[in-house]
């Protein structure tokens, strides 16, 4: 009791924010990471009620500047803003009021039980009237990710793509107006890959703004509003899908010749790598 | 504290109830702690009636009465000065030191994020001895009664600050490198406890000796008194920071996305650790295992839930130590077990098991 009351006396709490309100943006942002520029002059924002898809080669710097939103890396320079205010002006439990953050990989040091797991999630709650929504918020994000049914196994039990969908279910109940996802489809099966981005795009519907880190274009395509094509550290492209996967731009990014073709029904861009067809044996 | 916890979010709870798990759970928390308080209570009567001069149980709850204001009667002159000047000070030093050991294997185990820390094993128990053999040989009493605690603090703040920074790689503790640390740690305090023996007269070397063994023999209320307050600090702070410590099984950076200012936790945990464990090691040597044992065993019954596992712990660590040092005392009766002995001849079997599950489960050392 006591504790609460120390905990929520200074802590400033989210206020809704309107459609279109940017909640993060790097400007003109530099990270250096063992003496190496990953980021070099990003400017990029996302807003309430978008899902924005961060796309590019490996190493191009997506989990890079993915981090550096969520406060994780410092600016070597320009700045990250979050909720308005520069990340530094915020305390860690006034950040995590704001900001959820899915990792690359799920790892857990103790035998926890997933509902456990997924609870931890409600921490930064703690002390704030949004306490009472706890078991609600558990019970929605494990519906939600489809983990109810292994509520009680020990998360070291799961396999991976279980795993990865105990974590998304702890980000869900975390509740935050902002979402930033380092690829949170790598270890699923089709299903729970669109799963996933469909949630996405519910959290954005109801006002969230979600930055997602993907490998698969077409996942890109079909659910972000927007997309940002990185390479070498540099915001290569950045628009809606239909302008950004561009045969020409994405063959040189990914020194991979492609074909963008539209879907036949809905008329989505379609990226496919470009392949002679199959008679390998010649 | 973790019994009123559990009532206040019990109560709190929607009409559907929290899910099956975590009500069974607490439940499962509610018996262990009740029942680990009533056999810590049992071992403290036990402990103080038992030995070479036997005192009836109904005459120790007497003389407790009695001097607690509350009726019984005082006893005759020979049992009441080995009950209030002989058994309860060695019972209440093996409270503090086994409630300290215990506790300071809990925290070390959430902070290190691995089940095999533990003071002794990684060679914080060994830091401190080194300061309190230090203060002996050297014959320091700048702190009057309280000199050998604070100098087994200071140096067991040093090996702690060290081991942590070693061992740490990239976020993570593997646990070679964690158990590889605490060997060269332990070798090098071992050199310098050697040396502090090598330069100290004859009356310092026997003084040095009964306290390497790790024995409660030497225990009187000013002993209590000077490691009581490290140990309440300790013990009052630590359960404060278990949500923290669960949090920070998700790894550091999913932590601090959690709200957890993880540098100050840290820094809090390493004060804490080195606190209980000097308070421990100043009057009683090093003991091991306990720190390893109590909450490894709570964590299979329980859960590794932090709120319970850390009060848990000095609780479990309480019991096991007045209970070892009641088998010390009248095992081999007339003679006197080493309490350190006792405890590590016991202890080194089951670290061995925990070994071999740890590497078992990850399927090769990590």
């Amino acid at each position: 009791m006591i504790r609460s009351l120390f905990r929520s006396r200074h802590h400033r709490l989210p206020s809704p924010s309107p459609l279109a309100t940017v909640l993060a943006e790097a400007r003109s942002l530099s990270v250096r990471l063992g003496g190496r520029a990953v980021l070099d002059g990003v400017d990029l924002g996302v807003a309430a009620g978008e899902v924005l898809a961060l796309v590019g080669p490996n190493g191009a710097g997506k989990s890079t500047l993915l981090a550096a939103l969520a406060h994780d890396l410092p600016a070597a320079a320009g700045e990250v803003r979050i909720d308005g205010e520069p990340a530094a002006a915020w305390s860690a439990a006034e950040l995590a009021l704001r900001r959820a953050v899915l990792p690359q990989s799920a790892e857990l040091s103790f035998p926890f039980p997933v509902e456990e797991v997924v609870r931890m999630g409600r921490a930064p709650w703690a002390g704030t009237p949004a306490e009472g929504e706890d078991d609600a918020a558990v019970r929605e994000a494990m519906a939600a990710a489809e983990v109810t049914g292994f509520a009680s196994r020990p998360f070291a039990a799961l396999s991976g793509g279980e795993r990865a969908r105990v974590a998304l279910a702890r980000v869900l109940a975390q509740r935050t107006p902002l979402l930033l996802l380092d690829e949170p489809t790598a270890a699923l099966d089709l299903r729970h890959q669109e799963l996933v981005l469909r949630i996405c795009r519910e959290r954005a519907a109801a006002g969230a703004a979600v930055v997602v880190v993907l490998h698969d274009l077409g996942l890109a395509g079909a659910y972000a509003d927007r997309i940002a094509v990185l390479h070498g550290g540099r915001i290569a492209a950045e628009g809606p899908p239909a302008r950004v996967l561009e045969a020409e731009l994405l063959t040189r990014v990914y020194l991979q010749p492609v074909e963008v073709i539209d879907h036949p029904r809905t008329g989505e861009p379609l990226v496919i790598p470009w392949r002679a067809g199959r008679d390998f044996a010649s | 504290m973790s019994l009123l916890r559990a009532g206040t979010t019990a109560s709190s709870a929607p009409v559907a109830g929290p899910p099956p798990p975590a009500r069974r759970r607490r439940r499962t928390t509610t018996l262990l702690t009740a029942g680990l308080a009533a056999a810590l209570l049992l071992a403290c009567l036990l402990s103080a009636g038992l030995g070479a001069y036997e005192i009836p149980l109904g005459d120790v709850l007497g003389s407790l009465l009695h001097r607690a204001g509350l009726g019984g009667a005082e006893l005759d002159r020979v049992p009441e000065s080995v009950l209030w000047n002989v058994r309860l000070p060695r019972v209440a030093l093996a409270l503090l030191v086994g409630a300290s050991l215990g506790c300071a294997g809990a925290l070390m185990q959430g902070v290190f994020g691995n089940p095999l820390a533990e003071p002794g094993v990684i060679g914080i128990s060994m830091g401190s001895a080194v300061g309190a053999v230090a203060a002996i040989a050297l014959g320091m009493d700048f702190l009057g009664n309280w000199t050998v605690t604070a100098c087994a603090f200071a140096a067991g703040l040093v090996t702690v600050l060290l081991v942590y920074t070693l061992s740490r790689a990239g976020g993570r503790t593997e646990v070679v490198t964690l158990i590889l640390t605490g060997i060269a740690v332990n070798a090098f305090g071992g050199a310098l406890v050697g040396l502090g023996v090598f330069l100290a007269d004859n009356a310092q070397v026997t003084q040095i000796t009964f306290w390497q063994l790790g024995s409660l023999a030497q225990a009187t209320w000013p002993k209590v008194l000077a490691v009581l307050p490290c140990a309440l600090v300790g013990l009052a702070v630590a359960p404060l920071y278990g949500r923290k410590l669960d949090l920070l099984a998700l790894g550091e950076r999913p932590a601090r996305h959690l709200g957890v200012d993880v540098e100050r936790l840290r820094l809090v945990m390493v004060l804490v650790v080195a606190l209980l464990t000097a308070a421990a090691v100043a009057v009683a040597g090093v003991i091991t295992f306990v720190g390893l044992l109590v909450p490894h065993l709570l964590r299979m019954a329980a859960g590794p839930g932090h709120r319970f596992l850390v009060p848990g712990s000095a609780l479990g660590g309480a019991l096991v130590l007045v209970a070892a040092d009641l088998a010390a005392r009248t095992a081999a009766q007339p003679a006197e077990l080493p309490l350190g002995v006792l405890t590590a001849l016991f202890g080194s079997p089951f670290f061995f098991w925990l070994l071999r599950r740890t590497r078992r489960k990850q399927g090769g050392w990590a």
